[in-house]
């Protein structure tokens, strides 16, 4: 999800805001780390399974055992963006860890301690938020756990604490050649008093930050033994499969179990809100039972249209009156007073996140509450959700938050659906059994929560100097926030931002600009995916601005960097990948090289993209990128997310889209909606700004500026411009 | 009963022979390093070795696995095993992690039959593997530095 969407209309404001509220709530946070946090939720000791154990167990944020084992609690929820591994590296830089005793848990589900300072009250991970909302809390709890240990040392030793360090787990003070490892100082350190301050190292101090370190989640993940929500069991527990409306705003009006009852290991088949759902001894019978249930829609008020219908409606609601989202100057004006102009139709389609773990979670109801296995990654919305359907408060229902297979965006719903359809099943069989709902990749590929299908209109101008004079931009969407809970947090006068970030807040010296939207009504459900509107804004931005270059006959790079003066760390970005590309060098007959460029969860990303399209064919040679996220707090995780969201995103370039035929999604899995494979994959180069300002987002921002490169690639090579997504090289006549 | 011969051990199951071997490593032996992504064979995240051949679990019957060799992630083993793994874990290759019991599984079978594979025969080798967040840049880097590992 996104942080601006939370947080905007001005998304730099709204961070700096949040930045206030973060240094207060992680004053708070730093004293609950300590051991008076027992003492002010004791139901949290409980809920992890008594009293503390071990000798040194502050277990709000860290964990340090006899053995000397580092166990850093995640509030984070991990699905492959490396955030369990980065959390993890600002407690052992502060305490002084050795690394290889480090470990990390999920922490518990419960805001009042987890929450992203971000986010509020919420216990979340997404917009990319998680390093940049917890760099000082972390570093904190890792720096009163050291100053805890100092003191136990300088009490047990008698010696000033002022001389004593902590290398490596060993806490030394030299003078005398005393040492012990943490786990043997642990008893002593938790009755330390919690320091009310604490002072950070400085940059040039950092040990980890900056640094490879071995990723936490690598040895489980390579082995077979980590551990998803798919592979939960518990005792007597049954699988369910759910048979969804066939279309959008479809109803259950009958259906016959009789077949389905009939298929080996069926053991019931119930009705919920959600559709029908087959419960069964085991998965595969889930499946084949659900397969031979017949049931009967009301699809009186069903999404029933295709696409082309669809795309015909945004066309006439473009001509419809609008609502006027910020503008700055007078973009009419700008566009009379130009030289010349050009206008163009922008379309992006549906797509499905479809991460590699289909989405699935185990639920179970004990006699005071509710206890749910998943890879959630809005621990407080699925707590609500699932409370909402089991007539529970939200603090009855425990998740226990494993390794998520991807996201992307998926398993952070605004509706919770998929935590929705667990307690709805638990609740239909009243709960006498442990329910795995699992869902198939026909179920994922067809289930809903897309990106929505959008359509952009832009008409921009340059003058007889080459200068933009004006930008008129119409965007038309279904609204992701509209009409869900999330409504008033989110949608500041009407507007959803998240449809037009990266318009709005470009970072470009545009004068001349005016964006406006258009909502689209339909019962397809429509949720972020990884970097949100900057999916589709970000291809308009950058290849209008490439259209405008070269109308100008300026290079596409040097013009960028004329409307970056006041932005030196962006125009840094740029700099950096032109040079590291050979920008500028001559690509010869059939291939081309695009630039793009963009700004997304306060991180600035440049790509290079080198394609060849002979024979009609695209091919995307090499990707040179450039980051600029402020901090690395581990280069090599910030490098992989760049190669992964380039890896993501050119399954968006080239080929993924779903299309509907009389209100059905024609796609169903891997076959017709595949995602990117190892022969597309171009070859990579990742080059990061050294940086000691606080570290911003990584897991999205290196998805926008993908496919607009390429499409400047192709329009370099072919001369012609292709506007919509997948790029299609055979519509260029 | 079908007698299915799981990581060197035998194992009585009662189930259908047309119940997919994924489901039955799943549900019934609960070896689940093996992953379910598709159900049709186009993902690779269900890789395992059959009498050494790599081999998507989702659509064998146990019916047909029965009798012969299966290989899981949990129990792979030997010099091209320990090659593979040590090179996915030395480059950090994964990240969400779902897929890549089954790149590794691939890898081996790979590296087993040919030492020093090019570009192309790991495009080819691996062209039935998945990783929806995009971690090939890694997975052929790993796969050339266990090949030299192994020289």
């Amino acid at each position: 999800m996104s942080t601006s969407n939370l947080a905007n209309p001005a998304a730099q404001a709204a961070f700096d805001a949040s930045r206030r509220d973060f240094l207060k709530s992680a004053t708070v946070a730093a004293g609950a780390f300590v051991l008076g946090a027992y003492v002010a939720f004791p139901d949290f000791a409980n809920a992890q399974g008594g009293a503390p154990q071990g000798p040194y167990d502050p277990n709000l944020f860290l964990k340090i055992g006899a053995d000397n084992s580092v166990t850093v609690l995640s509030k984070h929820f991990e699905m492959g963006q490396g955030a369990t591994t980065g959390l993890a590296t600002m407690v052992a830089e502060e305490l002084g860890a050795d690394w290889s005793t480090v470990r990390f848990e999920f922490a518990p589900s419960d805001a009042r301690i987890y929450n992203n300072l971000l986010f509020g009250p919420l216990m979340g991970t997404g917009g990319s938020s998680s390093m940049a909302e917890s760099w000082e809390q972390m570093r904190k709890v890792g720096a009163a756990a050291r100053m805890m240990f100092i003191a136990a040392a300088a009490q047990k030793w008698n010696v000033p604490g002022g001389e004593i360090v902590v290398e490596k787990s060993v806490v030394i003070h030299s003078p005398s050649g005393k040492k012990a490892n943490l786990g043997e100082l642990a008893a002593e350190a938790m009755h330390m008093p919690v320091p009310k301050d604490v002072t950070l190292k400085p940059a040039k101090d950092w040990n980890l930050i900056g640094t490879k370190l071995p990723r936490l989640d690598t040895p489980g993940k390579t082995t077979g033994k980590a551990i998803f929500a798919l592979d939960i069991t518990r005792p007597g527990m049954l699988t369910a499969v759910l048979k969804r409306p066939d279309r959008f705003g479809g109803k259950v009006a009958s259906f016959d179990a009789t077949d389905a009852k009939k298929v080996d290991g069926v053991v019931e088949v119930v009705q919920v809100p959600a559709g029908v759902a087959v419960l069964a001894k085991d998965t595969w019978s889930a499946m084949r039972g659900r397969d031979a249930l017949k049931v009967t829609w009301d699809d009186s008020s069903a999404e029933k249209r295709s696409t082309a219908e669809m795309l015909e409606q945004y066309r006439q609601m473009m001509k419809q009156p609008s609502i006027s989202a910020e503008g700055r100057g007078d973009a009419a004006a700008g566009l009379t007073r130009a030289a010349k102009t050009v206008e163009a139709e922008y379309t992006f389609p549906y797509l499905a996140h479809a991460p590699m773990e289909p989405m699935n979670g185990v639920i179970e109801l004990h006699s005071d509450g509710a206890e749910i296995w998943s890879g959630s990654q809005l621990q407080t919305l699925d707590q609500m959700v699932a409370a909402q359907f089991l007539g529970m408060k939200p603090e009855q229902i425990k998740i226990n938050t494993l390794l998520g297979g991807g996201s992307f965006g998926r398993r952070a719903s605004t509706t919770a659906d998929w935590t929705a359809e667990m307690a709805q099943v638990v609740k239909a069989i009243n709960g006498r059994a442990p329910v795995h709902v699992v869902w198939t990749r026909e179920d994922d590929i067809r289930g809903g929560f897309y990106r929505p299908m959008v359509m952009h209109r832009v008409k921009a101008g340059i003058n007889g100097s080459g200068e933009i004079s004006g930008w008129q931009h119409t965007v038309v969407s279904k609204s992701i926030f509209k009409g869900t809970g999330l409504e008033a947090m989110a949608m500041k006068g009407g507007v959803d931002n998240s449809m037009i970030e990266g318009i709005v807040d470009t970072p470009y010296a545009i004068g001349n600009m005016a964006v406006d939207i258009r909502y689209i009504e339909t019962p397809i459900t429509v949720l972020w995916f990884r970097s949100v509107g900057n999916t589709h804004t970000a291809y308009v931005m950058e290849t209008m601005l490439d259209e405008l270059a070269h109308l100008a006959g300026k290079d596409p790079v040097a013009l960028r960097l004329s409307l970056l003066t006041k932005q030196p760390r962006h125009a840094e970005v740029v700099r950096l990948a032109a040079e590291k590309s050979g920008w500028g060098q001559s690509m010869g007959e059939g291939r081309g090289r695009g630039f793009a460029f963009h700004h997304s969860f306060n991180t600035s990303v440049a790509m290079v993209a080198d394609v060849s399209t002979k024979a009609a064919k695209l091919k995307v040679e090499r990707i040179v990128a450039a980051v600029d996220c402020g901090v690395a707090i581990d280069p090599d995780v910030v490098t992989a997310q760049i190669e992964g969201a380039i890896g993501f995103a050119l399954s968006i370039a080239l080929r993924n889209q779903l299309t509907f035929k009389d209100g059905m999604v024609e796609q169903s899995n891997f076959d017709d909606y595949e995602p990117t494979r190892m022969r597309e994959m171009p070859k990579v180069e990742v080059h990061i700004v050294k940086s000691t300002e606080r570290p911003t987002g990584i897991g999205e921002p290196g998805v926008p500026p993908l496919a607009p490169a390429i499409g400047n690639a192709i329009a370099a090579s072919t001369g012609k411009r292709l506007r919509s997504l997948p790029l299609n090289l055979s519509t260029l006549a | 009963m079908i007698t299915l011969k799981v990581n060197g051990e035998s194992h009585e199951l009662d189930v259908s022979p047309e119940m997919p071997l994924l489901w039955a490593l799943r549900d019934r032996l609960h070896l689940t390093g093996t992953k379910f992504g598709c159900g049709k064979a186009m993902c690779g995240a269900c890789t395992v070795h059959i009498d050494g051949q790599a081999a998507r679990s989702c659509s064998i019957m146990v019916g047909e696995a029965a009798g012969k060799t299966i290989t899981t992630i949990e129990a792979v083993s030997g010099k091209v095993a320990e090659a593979v793994t040590q090179a996915w874990q030395r480059l950090d290759v994964v990240q969400c992690g779902y897929c890549q019991s089954g790149q590794i599984m691939s890898a081996i079978v790979l590296l087993t039959g040919n030492k020093a594979p090019s570009d192309e025969d790991i495009d080819l080798s691996m062209e039935g593997n998945i990783c929806r967040c995009g971690t090939y840049v890694r997975i052929r880097h790993a796969i050339h530095e266990a090949a030299k590992s192994l020289a």
